[in-house]
């Protein structure tokens, strides 16, 4: 754990798509080691070139969903959407875990 | 007068509820939880529990008499002791043991939901044994439902215990900006709407007020019913919603998790939502409050154990940031 350089909060690890990012508990701001923007930067140029997709030819059955459920509804000050839930599945974070079964 | 000490008279409490007296090779009692408003020990098949010390007495034995009732059966876990002659004087009935000056009840032990495996919680068992519950008639009078002052008994312990360290010295505030956008009956300061207070909820809905009764080893255990009766009363049911709906509205809960949930509660007719369409409109006052309670524990946790938050208790603070930034008329009293 290390301080942030800017308002010397806690850095946190994530995994972002494979790259490691440091964030700040306090200002929220990023730390990127050396190479990781360059990672960051390759992945969205791939994500480019993938889109626009080509529109789906007719199929016989429905492709094996990514998406298995339609948009959902929310309320206004809900997070972005989000279909596995972040810390759903098979990276269920233990303090998602506690908080699922206390008050 | 420790709890340790209260775990000890309840572990005895419970071994001699499993069995008349004799010698014996059972286990030890074993502590299933321990915190100022509820302390739990399980010995073999049964369970003692220490209620608050502040709990009221005649409330406390209405909701054990609904418990007990053939009204919620199938819903609520029953205690153990034989019921009441009809109708029960306040105060006496079960509760009258105590233990340091605390309400003991026992219970037959029932097995909870796996922690280790939270996919396989039973999200749809637990859904429609809430719509059944909302569906009961109540009895009358019965005491109100206990989320409001819990979510502003979390709100002042987060207060109470200051800024965690190394996180944001601001998050205290936001917390309480979103908690001020409730309206008066949220925050536990006023009746709830009356078009929407009459019905029957459990209070405080989480993963870890669901077993299965009874236990069998070598068969499937019995059906999942409710536990823990302190919080019931009569309130808004989509308070017993709001808990996974907060979850779900800070991204931390799965789009089809929380619409198997959903579903399954309007499946059985539940009283809380709209049948059909948009469920927000009366999920988001409850679902808000819970989003602050939630938070202002991650705070008062975290504060106190000397840490600063964690990924997960981060997304409820920026859900808080996001409430408190709504337009105003969002927040006014009229709100339901």
């Amino acid at each position: 754990m290390f301080q942030c350089p800017k308002c010397h909060g806690q850095m946190h690890t994530y995994n972002r798509n494979g790259v490691q990012i440091e964030q700040c508990g306090g200002c929220r701001g990023i730390f990127l080691d050396y190479g990781e923007l360059e990672s960051l930067t390759r992945l969205e140029s791939q994500w480019t070139q993938q889109a626009p997709p080509a529109p789906p030819a007719p199929q016989a059955y429905p492709p094996a969903q990514q998406q298995p459920y339609p948009a959902a509804p929310g309320p206004a000050w809900g997070a972005a959407p989000h279909q596995g839930g972040h810390y759903g599945g098979h990276h269920r974070h233990k303090s998602f875990g506690r908080m699922l079964f206390s008050s | 007068m420790t709890t340790a000490s209260v775990a000890r008279a309840l572990g005895g409490l419970a071994h001699q509820g499993a069995h008349p007296p004799a010698s014996c090779d059972c286990a030890p009692p074993e502590v299933l939880a321990d915190r100022p408003d509820g302390t739990v020990v399980r010995s073999g098949p049964v369970v003692a529990k220490a209620h608050a010390p502040d709990a009221d007495p005649s409330d406390l034995a209405a909701r054990l008499a609904l418990a007990a009732s053939p009204r919620t059966a199938g819903i609520l876990l029953p205690p153990l002791g034989a019921p009441p002659a009809p109708p029960a004087p306040p105060g006496d009935a079960r509760a009258a043991r105590t233990v340091e000056g605390r309400a003991v009840t026992l219970w037959p032990y029932g097995r909870p939901v796996d922690p280790a495996d939270p996919d396989a919680a039973p999200w749809e068992e637990a859904a429609v044994l809430l719509a059944r519950l909302h569906r009961t008639p109540p009895p009358d009078p019965f005491p109100p439902m206990r989320g409001p002052a819990k979510a502003a008994r979390a709100v002042a312990r987060m207060r109470a215990a200051g800024p965690p360290p190394g996180g944001d010295p601001d998050a205290g505030r936001t917390v309480l900006a979103a908690w001020r956008s409730l309206p008066g009956w949220a925050r536990g300061e006023a009746p709830a709407p009356a078009h929407r207070a009459g019905f029957l909820c459990h209070g405080d809905l989480h993963l870890g007020q669901l077993v299965r009764h009874p236990v069998r080893d070598g068969t499937p255990d019995g059906r999942w019913l409710l536990i823990d009766v302190d919080d019931a009363g009569l309130g808004d049911p989509a308070w017993d919603l709001a808990r996974p709906a907060a979850w779900y509205a800070a991204g931390l809960l799965g789009t089809g998790v929380w619409l198997r949930f959903l579903d399954a509660y309007r499946a059985e007719g539940g009283p809380a939502v709209r049948a059909a369409g948009d469920p927000w409109p009366e999920l988001d006052v409850p679902a808000r409050a819970l989003t602050v309670q939630t938070a202002a524990l991650a705070l008062a946790k975290s504060a106190a154990e000397g840490r600063g938050p964690d990924e997960v208790e981060r997304l409820m603070l920026d859900a808080c940031a996001r409430i408190a930034s709504l337009p105003g008329e969002l927040a006014a009293p009229s709100a339901s």
